[in-house]
């Protein structure tokens, strides 16, 4: 249950990150108004800011879509055009929620949001069922391996609260889902509105034996979404503080990034790539002091054995679980650029701190979101589509496929000229993995 | 860490120092704006963070209004020696000796006043990223920000033509003359910041705790008396024991009765507040866009 502050004073435990979608009009917004007014992480002031704008537009009723939509073009034509993130905390969790938009021109922006997501709740209205857009974000929700996934059944009294209707409904998304990667879903009867199983259990819904949506939010277990397995630390900034007056300073060499995966000790091997040159860790610096241990997600720097070139851009690896490296790249993208995908054209490709050139050689197929059936050969991929593709790139890639590890399995592609984000990609399985070659690693 | 397990803390702390060394990693000509205020008080903790044993990779930009609490300036050039970092600060009264920032008629405020200064300090210096302490749970327009959040060759934001930002890949290309704001703290809220200072036993400016202070009633908020808007005739001058929850301008940030003493205190009275900590803005109060119509027009 929710207390009456806020937030808890005793420590929180963690953060729960989800991502709310669905079309236009099903009632995100309000949903998240409730929740944050139900959970009382509303102040007064908002409240007040709520109830001024209700007088002049609204005609009296408070509208709690008000409270994310904050730009004036969305005030204006009362629509969600970019993702607003809120922040709020019950005594068991920290939740930063992405409130993503439902226009089909802003998918791009439920990518943005739903990308670091733990969960993604999908909002369908009980009168329409699952339209296109309910399919479309399901499936990238579930492209983007998103863990946990809420089928809320929203404005079920318009409906009557009927069951057989929950239960239809229910049906129509579980036909499809077979399709999908996704293993876990929970589907919950709401009134967005009147605030029914979004905080408080409904009483109009007997035959739904729970949970409410804030008490799943806070009890679904996210197992770390981390990977534990396989090192990897993607270099951001080489640190020398080139301190002449301090020799120990003087010499000091130190890679930083932030773990991208597994975990590393003090005296373990590893290999830097793409020099190939394999040396031990002789300190992981932080400014608390050195550690014998670090993990994904931590940011750390590492201070090697050995004086090997290593630069942004360079991945330092674990001697197990190694990763692929290539030229040739197999990946699924989401297209968000008005401007469609060219076969032969050059982008930018952004994959952990590594900036490479790439050409797209191939478009394999595009996936119809109307059957989740892959059309083969399209001649473009436009905006909001999604499909799979073959990237060549100017320098190998040192990566996982996007199934095994998020953060060395995703990049994005970046329009030279315009330098606008035009795709978010998700990379297959490496077909080839790094090997060694006379004692060392040479890709 | 034996359990592989990171807190919220930690999870938010080793998101900002992967965004700041991002920076390092992808700017010639970075900036780190601090002010002295609590939330450029985790920044450059958090800048600590990312890249010591080295020297900061960045100087330190101010943009002093002139209607600074004293008690923060003091801070705030403590502070810089301590860390050894470069200091550069730029008035808004040189702003409007040199004509590049004009006051409208009957103006006191120096709020849009910065806008045009610190456009000035970015193109003197050429700088192509300023990283700032903003967050998300502060403010409706702060909420839709990115991490990196580009501004064109006039400074503006474009909140309708925002690079979607996609795990933690942040696109940070940019052409000449063009800008970036970056905001490592987009996803902390007040109650992380002040948990975060707790933590890491930072030092913060003395307004922040409980003392006495002659005050007058305006708008709503009782205001520091000050010379540079005197009592008028018919208010009444009250001694109070306040603090300040969040701190702009002298001029319009009101001060709350309070009896926090210490950094636990103000969290004990952060988890009971009722309302927000822009609630004591008045700056915010001019319309319910005025967020987002100053950082269209080059606002951090």
């Amino acid at each position: 249950m929710v207390s009456a502050t806020p937030f808890a004073t005793h420590p929180v435990v963690d953060i729960l990150r989800f991502n709310t979608c669905g079309s236009v009009d099903d009632g995100k917004s309000t949903l998240i108004g409730r929740l944050l007014y139900d959970s009382k992480s509303l102040m007064e002031d908002q409240i007040e800011a709520l109830e001024r704008s209700a007088d002049i537009t609204g005609g009296g009723q408070i509208n709690l879509a008000n409270l994310t939509d904050g730009l004036r073009a969305e005030r204006e034509q009362g629509i969600t055009i970019d993702v607003a993130y809120r922040y709020f905390a019950t005594p068991r969790r920290k939740f930063i929620i992405a409130d993503t938009p439902g226009h089909v021109q802003y998918t791009r922006n439920m990518v943005t949001g739903a990308s670091a997501a733990n969960l993604s709740i999908v909002l369908v209205d009980a009168r329409a069922g699952i339209i296109e857009q309910s399919r479309r974000h399901t499936c990238i929700a579930s492209l983007l391996r998103i863990p946990h996934l809420v089928v809320a059944i929203n404005k079920m009294d318009l409906v009557g609260w009927s069951e057989a209707r929950f239960q239809e409904i229910r049906a129509q998304f579980e036909e499809f889902l077979p399709r999908l990667d996704i293993k876990d879903v929970k589907f919950i009867p709401i009134s967005a509105l009147n605030g029914d199983n979004v905080v408080e259990p409904s009483k109009h819904t007997p035959w739904h034996p729970g949970p409410t949506l804030l008490s799943h939010l806070e009890t679904v277990h996210i197992a770390s979404d981390w990977n534990l397995n396989g090192f990897r630390l993607p270099v951001q900034w080489v640190n020398r503080p080139n301190c002449p007056t301090n020799s120990r300073l003087h010499d000091f060499r130190g890679f930083s990034g932030q773990i991208a995966g597994g975990i590393i000790r003090v005296g373990q091997k590893v290999i830097a790539l793409p020099a190939g040159m394999t040396s031990t860790v002789k300190e992981i610096w932080t400014l608390d002091g050195s550690v014998q241990e670090a993990f994904c997600p931590q940011s750390i720097t590492l201070v090697l054995d050995h004086d090997i070139d290593i630069s942004r851009g360079s991945m330092i690896i674990g001697l197990d679980n190694l990763p692929g490296a290539n030229v040739n790249l197999q990946a699924k993208v989401c297209w968000m650029h008005p401007r469609p995908l060219q076969r032969g054209k050059k982008y930018w490709l952004k994959h952990t701190s590594n900036m490479v050139q790439a050409v797209v050689t191939e478009i394999e197929h595009r996936i119809d979101m109307a059957t989740l059936e892959p059309q083969a050969a399209p001649s473009e991929l436009a905006l909001n589509d999604i499909g799979e593709i073959q990237i060549r790139t100017a320098k190998p890639l040192v990566y996982d496929g996007y199934a095994t590890n998020r953060l060395t399995g995703s990049f994005i592609l970046i329009e030279q000229g315009t330098n606008a984000t035009v795709a978010a990609g998700m990379l297959m399985p490496p077909h080839e993995i790094v090997k060694p070659e006379n004692g060392d690693y040479v890709i | 860490m034996s359990n592989y397990h990171l807190d919220h803390l930690q999870h938010l702390e080793t998101e900002a120092i992967h965004v700041m060394r991002e920076v390092a990693g992808e700017f010639e000509r970075p900036a780190l704006l601090f002010s002295g205020g609590k939330d450029s008080i985790c920044l450059l903790r958090l800048a600590e963070k990312a890249f010591r044993p080295s020297d900061l990779p960045m100087p330190l930009l101010n943009v002093d209004t002139g209607h600074h609490f004293p008690e923060l300036n003091d801070f705030r050039d403590r502070r810089a020696v301590q860390l050894g970092a470069k200091l550069i600060i730029r008035k808004v009264e040189d702003a409007i000796a040199k004509g590049i920032a004009v006051p409208a008629t009957g103006e006191v405020g120096r709020n849009k006043l910065q806008i045009p200064t610190l456009l000035a300090a970015i193109e003197e210096f050429r700088f192509d990223c300023c990283i700032g302490g903003a967050r998300r749970d502060e403010e409706k327009a702060r909420a839709k920000e990115r991490f990196f959040s580009f501004r064109d060759s006039f400074g503006q934001w474009d909140p309708k033509n925002q690079r979607p930002e996609i795990w933690n890949l942040y696109n940070a290309r940019i052409n000449p003359g063009e800008n970036m704001r970056v905001f490592p703290l987009s996803n902390w809220t007040e109650m992380d910041v002040w948990e975060y200072i707790q933590r890491e036993k930072l030092e913060v400016p003395t307004i922040y705790f409980s003392h006495r202070r002659k005050c007058v009633r305006r708008v709503g908020q009782w205001l520091p008396v000050t010379d540079i808007i005197p009592p008028k005739p018919n208010e009444e001058v009250r001694e109070l024991v306040v603090r300040v929850r969040t701190i702009g301008d002298i001029i319009s940030t009101g001060m709350i009765e309070s009896p926090a003493k210490s950094v636990e205190d103000i969290i004990t009275e952060i988890a009971a507040a009722r309302v927000t900590e822009r609630g004591s803005r008045a700056d915010d109060k001019t319309s319910e866009a005025a967020m987002e119509d100053r950082k269209k027009a080059g606002y951090f």
